[in-house]
């Protein structure tokens, strides 16, 4: 079991035919992700890796029942990519996209909001459940399925951590990249309560870095409802205020979104915090 | 991206948003000129990328044409330090000369991203022209708030019921709640993120201008506006860092002797965290981002190693999207070419590992090598220990 996707995952690729689109493709089908369509405006008829091309989603959706889309499209195209999933419905839609304005995403996560369409991202890796199905840009062979579900605002940090917890011998279950933007789809606060009521997830680790208050959200959420054993971390304890560290979302403004604040916050709901970004993975390998 | 007041209020004027008549000036003359054509008083005014400027004594009322001169000749090239600017100061390369106001309340209005609740938030206050954060901290009643739902956008009654809660009379009312849909229609259509009035003057008859403006674009919004890309003033940042993004490199200089060289800003952030948790402190913060090319990881060491605070340099890099073999011969290149004598540490992990480590072997260099996380932290805190 896992969260969000698992083995009746259905996939259909938004811009399968550029470049980034055909390799992830590639990269999926080899882990096993059950892909089954792909669309590009105007490419429709041609196939990819033997997987058929449409021109919309409509016609990718009726022609194949897919039931979830992972987006590889310019900044400039992506809203329009997202809306055009959603309208389709499509349940589950994950946009790796970095540099969609934020004004844009407003409008997009409320839509879908009120559609009930779950959005991943955008600017995210993207999830993976070990051993069924991959759906993002992560690399595969670093995971295992097992026990721990992860969520995170980062990319390469979670490999980090999920290498350690495989290292150690300790498995996986979901890993969700909610993204590293200003406005994102799912968020800690939706996505803890699924990990909670999953069976197989026994433990979660939650990296969070500085800006917004989405860590003291998720304590909150942690504190009344979670009842399974979090470890966390807190990336940017060193960051200066007033500075965007890469992501849009990573900034402390106004003396909010610290790490301290954060820190403090995720222990006063029970949260084991580790101090070094080294430590994550023992951290949990003590707890389970 | 941040613009200057000056060109925040020539988007204001586009917009219909009341602002006094003025006209940025680069030269004691210019500022002379433009001020008599304007009529006296006038105020003159720094233009840098920091608020607080009024209290570093950047900001100056001028009677007449010799009080001018005196004022941009004392502000023009100035290095004006505020509580924003840091110690070091910013060097002041332009005065806004502007018609002074005849002032009755000041008002404070903002708007921006208000991300717990996705949404635009816009806020104001009847404390005007004083230190808005420190009002968020002791008064937070203070700031009253509407938040606009993105689909049906600002509705004019949410205006409108803004500015009567100031408790401003009818008239007084009906002119701000025009204003704050006008700064909207603004923040929408130029993709700002933060639009600040403070203040946001009621004249004497009764009626709305912005004596201040503080705009902040998105600039993941800013290849739709191509009109505004020009506002960049690069003088205003750090010269290292327009030489990275130059490059596509994401970098921001900091206080500590570590420099490190990261993929992604959440494990960038973490090595910075990690150098610091050793008892060290990052030089930097250094994101080259997923698919760096070889030239940018060798552009990324040389800018580590110009800088000279760095007293040792850590890569860290979990390969994924950018393979490890492509990093080391960056790397290896930037080596050659340079004169390192600073101790690099390099841990490499994922995709072609192998290979990386290979090829940083073989080059006849000498990098203390990685295998974790914790092994890299106690090469960094050996490395700095030698240095100090």
């Amino acid at each position: 079991m896992s969260i969000l996707i698992g083995s009746d995952t259905r996939v259909l690729v938004q811009g399968i035919t550029g470049n980034e689109g055909r390799f992830h493709t590639q990269q999926m089908l080899d882990y096993g992700t059950h892909i089954v369509a792909g669309v590009t405006p105007g490419k429709g008829g041609q196939d990819v890796e033997g997987i058929p091309v449409f021109d919309t989603v409509s016609e990718a959706v009726n022609a194949t029942g897919a039931n979830a889309s992972i987006i590889f499209v310019p900044p400039a195209f992506s809203a329009d990519a997202i809306l055009e999933a959603a309208d389709a419905g499509v349940a589950l839609v994950v946009c790796l996209t970095e540099g969609i304005p934020v004004n844009e995403m407003l409008a997009i996560w409320k839509h879908l909001d009120c559609l009930g369409t779950h959005l991943i991202g955008p600017n995210t890796p993207g999830l993976i459940s070990p051993g069924t199905c991959k759906l993002g840009v992560m690399a595969g062979y670093i995971h295992q399925p097992g026990p721990v579900g992860i969520l995170s605002r980062s990319g390469t940090l979670t490999y980090e951590v999920v290498h350690q917890l495989t290292s150690l011998g300790i498995g996986q279950s979901t890993c969700v990249g909610i993204g590293g933007d200003q406005i994102i789809g799912l968020s800690f606060s939706e996505l803890l309560p699924m990990f909670q009521a999953d069976p197989d997830t026994k433990g979660i680790i939650l990296i969070g870095e500085i800006g917004g208050s989405a860590e003291e959200e998720a304590a909150e959420l942690i504190a009344r409802d979670v009842t399974k054993p979090v470890v966390a971390f807190i990336a940017g304890q060193t960051a200066p205020p007033g500075r965007r560290m890469g992501h849009a979302g990573a900034i402390i403004s106004g003396g909010s979104g610290t790490a301290a604040a954060k820190i403090e916050a995720l222990e006063r709901a029970g949260v084991k915090v580790a101090a070094s970004p080294a430590d994550v993975g023992a951290l949990m390998a003590d707890i389970l | 991206m941040r613009v200057h007041e000056y060109q925040a209020k020539q988007l204001f004027a586009d917009y219909g948003i009341p602002v006094a008549a003025s006209a940025p000036a680069t030269s004691v003359d210019e500022a002379v000129a433009a001020a008599s054509e304007l009529g006296f008083p006038v105020v003159v005014k720094a233009q840098i990328h920091a608020g607080g400027r009024g209290k570093g004594g950047g900001i100056q009322l001028a009677e007449d044409a010799t009080d001018v001169r005196e004022a941009a000749a004392r502000i023009l090239g100035m290095t004006l330090v505020t509580p924003q600017t840091g110690p070091e100061g910013r060097v002041v390369r332009t005065v806004l000369i502007e018609s002074a106001s005849d002032i009755a309340q000041e008002l404070y209005l903002g708007m921006t991203i208000d991300r717990a609740n996705r949404a635009i938030t816009i806020m104001a206050s009847r404390a005007g022209g004083v230190d808005i954060e420190e009002t968020a901290r002791t008064n937070p009643d203070a700031i009253l708030k509407e938040t606009i739902d993105p689909l049906l956008e600002l509705r004019p009654f949410q205006a409108f019921r803004l500015a009567c809660r100031l408790g401003l009379p009818t008239k007084t009312a009906r002119g701000v709640s025009k204003f704050i849909q006008s700064l909207y229609k603004l923040f929408r259509e130029k993709d700002c993120v933060l639009a600040e009035i403070n203040p946001l003057a009621i004249t004497a008859d009764g009626a709305p201008i912005a004596i201040d403006a503080k705009l902040n674009l998105d600039d993941n919004g800013l290849f739709r506006h191509p009109e505004l890309v020009e506002l960049r003033d690069l003088n205003e940042e750090d010269p290292l860092e327009v030489e990275a993004t130059a490059v596509n490199l994401n970098y921001i200089k900091l206080e500590g002797n570590v420099g490190c060289l990261v993929n992604g800003a959440g494990l960038a952030m973490a090595t910075m965290d990690l150098i610091k948790h050793v008892g060290a402190s990052p030089a930097n913060f250094l994101d080259v981002g997923g698919g760096a090319t070889a030239e940018m990881i060798e552009k990324g060491v040389h800018i580590l190693i110009d800088d000279p605070d760095v007293k040792a340099v850590f890569i860290n890099i979990f390969g994924g999207i950018l393979r490890c073999d492509v990093l080391a011969e960056g790397v290896v290149a930037a080596a050659k070419k340079l004169d390192v004598k600073v101790p690099v540490i390099v841990r490499l992990e994922g995709t072609n590992v192998e290979a990386g480590r290979q090829i940083l072997q073989e080059s006849g260099l000498s990098f203390r090598s990685a295998v974790d996380l914790r092994e890299a932290a106690t090469l960094v805190a050996e490395a700095v220990k030698e240095a100090s």
